[in-house]
């Protein structure tokens, strides 16, 4: 088997160190780039959640407004709304923002967060709003306050219910991310994008990075599996 | 009011590609998601496999990907068959795949997939005492799925369709990737010409928010006829 493999890596021109290198840093930087948006967008979703079922419409209503607008256009356009458009804010050029914002990383990185948390929004405040009433009435019972009855009961239940939801979330914003190669940063799909316009071969450039990506994809669902069966665990019926 | 530079009446041209380009796709994905739900159910092993290939597959790859790889694979594909045509029967054939092909035939398959589980679902939801009764009463199979399944799935199957169309329309997006004039081509195009992605972006992104409210309500007012009759509970 290892003369075969190394046979056909010797007989081929696209699978070289060389390119293979390149398929690498794309997977890193897709990685990376899936990740802290995931997780920068979450740590801003559940405040904002909170606030979403609040009864006082002036402060449920701005962010009402904003998951409508992250949920209601493409994420294509919001990449490039931000990406063309933090360039033309005035005298941006000469201050230390630039300095970030020149990347073409970093806006990537804004436009998927924010995308990401609006969806994360929506699903934690389903969850919110679905928790029993029994179990905020029993909090409330104990003299549990506002805060206390938040972080001990509605949140961790809430979180059982929304880690499915959440789950797809993240598969999605793994796809998403693709979209990233068009403002130029290489990426897994951009790394495909530059091996195909070098050697004009479509199915070895987009096979392999597809393959890519569902391996990534099936990793996660195996996750988030893992981590449903765990936080479920007192629901599963006994074993007998 | 808004002065579009004179791109205004490319960017209304944009916009109804995109809605071409949406409703083509869902056709498909309907189709592709019948055939798909028919298979997972039937009791056939190998329409099953292939069924659960088909969606695990599409479901594992971003959708720009595989739009690339049907885009640019399948010109290659193309020109082979050509000529393979031309050696072999000497017919001069050619067929140009243009981004809206690639774009119908993608998102249609991708949204096939998703359009599957829906069915699916709808269709496992439907009673199987109506079933049984249209058997008793001598129906003959596509009979029975023709005036007794498929009538009584489509409300299941409605919420799930709606979902799905809100995410098609918001991929077709992707399509001005591969070249396609649509609204979001045609506003980049400007705003890189004229140095005002704001004013560009936010009228085509208003765009998007009107299909999407405007389908939303669209799609409450189909849910309330389909459940016309049905008692809810609670």
């Amino acid at each position: 088997m290892p003369d075969f493999i190394a046979q056909w890596l010797n007989q081929n021109d696209i699978f070289t160190a060389m390119t293979i290198m390149e398929y690498w840093d794309g997977l890193v930087t897709t990685v990376h780039l899936v990740f802290l948006s995931l997780v920068i967008g979450l740590a801003v979703a559940v405040p904002l959640a909170i606030m979403r079922t609040v009864r006082n419409p002036f402060i449920s209503g701005p962010v009402w407004l904003y998951t409508y607008l992250f949920r209601g256009t493409p994420l294509l356009i919001q990449l490039y709304i931000i990406y063309y458009g933090l360039a033309q804010i005035e005298g941006i050029q000469e201050t230390f923002w630039w300095e970030i914002f020149r990347e073409p990383f970093y806006p990537a990185l804004l436009a998927f967060t924010l995308n990401t948390a609006a969806y994360t929004t929506e699903i934690i405040r389903g969850a919110i709003v679905s928790t029993p009433h029994g179990e905020i009435e029993a909090a409330k019972a104990y003299g549990m306050n506002w805060f206390l009855r938040m972080r001990r009961i509605v949140l961790p239940s809430a979180a059982r219910r929304a880690v499915q939801a959440y789950s797809n979330e993240v598969i999605f914003m793994l796809h998403a991310s693709a979209i990233a190669s068009v403002v130029t940063i290489v990426d897994l799909t951009g790394a495909a994008r530059n091996i195909y316009s070098r050697f004009y071969a479509p199915f070895d450039a987009f096979l392999f990075v597809a393959l890519l990506y569902m391996l990534l994809t099936f990793a996660l669902v195996f996750a988030f599996r893992k981590l449903e069966n765990h936080l479920l665990k007192h629901q599963r019926p006994l074993s007998s | 009011m808004l002065d579009l530079k004179g791109y205004g009446p490319a960017l209304m041209e944009g916009a109804v590609v995109t809605i071409e380009l949406a409703f083509l796709s869902l056709a498909l994905a309907v189709v592709l998601g019948l055939i798909g739900a028919s298979a997972k159910l039937s009791n056939s092993r190998a329409a099953k496999g292939a069924a659960t290939a088909y969606t695990t597959l599409i479901r594992g790859v971003p959708d720009l990907v595989m739009m690339l790889l049907f885009y640019y694979g399948g010109q290659v594909v193309v020109n082979m068959l050509s000529d393979y045509i031309w050696d072999a029967y000497e017919i001069d054939f050619f067929f140009q795949f243009d981004p809206f092909i690639s774009g119908v035939l993608t998102i249609g398959l991708i949204f096939g997939a998703y359009m599957t589980e829906t069915f699916r679902g709808a269709f496992l939801a439907v009673e199987s005492g109506q079933i049984e009764a249209a058997r008793a009463y001598g129906f003959t199979r596509w009979h029975t799925f023709r005036r007794i399944m498929f009538p009584q799935m489509l409300r299941h199957a409605l919420p799930g369709i709606g979902n799905n169309w809100q995410v098609l329309l918001k991929t077709t997006a992707l399509v001005s990737i591969i070249g396609l004039t649509d609204m979001v081509r045609v506003a980049e195009e400007a705003a890189k010409a004229e140095r005002m992605p704001f004013h560009f972006f936010i009228p085509v992104a208003f765009m998007y928010l009107t299909l999407t409210a405007g389908s939303e309500l669209f799609i409450k007012w189909l849910n309330k006829r389909a459940n016309v009759g049905v008692v809810q509970e609670g």
